[in-house]
């Protein structure tokens, strides 16, 4: 997989602000860890988190963990300096916050390659994810998600998109999922990844479960988590079992098998299968490689 | 680089530092308090001296209360109160850390 479509069940985000929490969390194996300097960071420790996060980045190893930070918005006066410490200092991507138009991105992204020439990065090498947290986002998904060559996935930030839309949270995921549709059907039309907001409650590992299951059926690749104790929750959901990989190996056995038959349609067990079900089992067999659940070929 | 005042950075907070800079009096002048000075106070100093070397730092009061902080966290927050005391808010020299 390239860095762009690797692996990313669980994006853990992280506050720089303690000292203490950064260093040690690749321990919890997240695919991706996602520092934050924005939210998580009060306003008058933003320059210490900023120092705090670029010793992080150049001087801990991560164990090949992806490492993204949110910055601040457009909208403050820190975003600028957050891209040229990140990049001076070898982040992985940058997660811009609120993206409402194409120009969101556009500003970020020429900070970006500004950087990248003043501390000499391999030009491109900083990926970008867009996060969508308002109405206006959502209808601009698909134009979002296809704003910049160096962007790899979208997600959906529910906080402020809830507070901007008038809902209130429901078990059954019922009044985000007119957002959540948008989202992977815009990810999916301009190829690139899509990705969940978090679980708020932390200890609800059964309702977290139901919620990841719902957005896996969606079509989603990964959550984000604000917990250590939820990723072992999420992974389990996003690997395939051991009969999912069983008949997506069948089928793309015998797909291999029966087009040199010039056979279209067969049977695997009581499903009728064709060829446009490859692709989707060749996803299965990815993700159980990827997720360490398949060991062979 | 030239300290305009004092300042602080980082917490006393276990697995933290507090680091306090002020301008000198024409020479480095360093204070470590540690639980475990004795067996790390020399490395301590050496991250402290470097990073201050690095910065161009060569007239300040550097006072180090360490709670118990890995090697990343001193430097930063010794670099955090420099930033602080020089009062560099924008295009801070990434590159030289």
């Amino acid at each position: 997989m390239s860095s762009k479509n690797r692996l990313r069940r669980t994006m853990m985000f992280l506050s720089t602000q303690r000292a203490g929490s950064i260093r040690d969390a690749y321990i919890f194996a997240p695919d991706s860890i996602i520092f934050d300097l924005e939210d998580a960071v009060a306003v008058s420790e933003k320059d210490s988190a900023r120092v705090a996060l670029y010793h992080v980045l150049k001087y801990v190893d991560y164990k090949g963990i992806e490492r993204l930070v949110r910055i601040n918005g457009a909208d403050t006066p820190f975003w600028k300096e957050d891209i040229r410490a990140s990049v001076a200092a070898g982040c992985d991507g940058i997660r811009i916050p609120k993206c409402e138009t194409p120009y969101d991105v556009e500003i970020v992204e020429e900070q970006v390659l500004k950087a990248e020439k003043e501390f000499n990065r391999p030009i491109g090498s900083t990926l970008l994810q867009i996060a969508i947290e308002t109405p206006m986002g959502v209808r601009n998904a698909y134009e979002l998600s296809i704003a910049s060559e160096r962007i790899f996935g979208i997600s959906i930030g529910a906080g402020d998109f809830m507070r901007s839309m008038h809902a209130r949270r429901r078990a059954d995921g019922a009044e985000l999922y007119a957002a959540r549709a948008q989202i992977v059907l815009a990810a999916r039309a301009a190829g690139v990844q899509c990705y969940d907001t978090v679980h708020t409650k932390v200890k609800d590992y059964e309702g977290l479960e139901k919620d990841t299951s719902l957005i896996y059926d969606m079509g989603f690749d990964g959550k984000s988590v604000i917990h250590p104790s939820q990723i072992p929750v999420i992974n389990k959901v996003f690997t395939p079992t051991a009969q999912e990989i069983e008949k997506a190996q069948s089928i793309i056995n015998k797909l291999s098998n029966e087009a040199k038959e010039g056979v279209g349609v067969f049977m695997v067990g009581d499903d009728m299968i064709d060829v446009a079900m490859l692709e989707g089992a060749e996803r299965i067999m990815a993700l159980a490689k990827a997720a360490g659940a398949y060991k062979g070929e | 680089m030239q300290l305009n005042h004092a300042a602080i950075g980082g917490t006393e907070d276990s697995g933290d530092v507090l680091v306090e800079v002020s301008p000198g009096t024409g020479k480095l002048e360093l204070e470590i308090t540690s639980k475990v000075l004795v067996l790390y106070g020399e490395s301590i100093k050496k991250s402290v001296l470097e990073t201050l070397s690095r910065l161009k730092v060569t007239d300040a009061k550097v006072v180090v209360k360490d709670k118990g902080a890995v090697d990343q966290t001193i430097r930063a927050r010794l670099v955090t109160a420099i930033f602080r005391a020089a009062d560099m808010k924008e295009n801070l020299p990434w590159g030289d850390l």
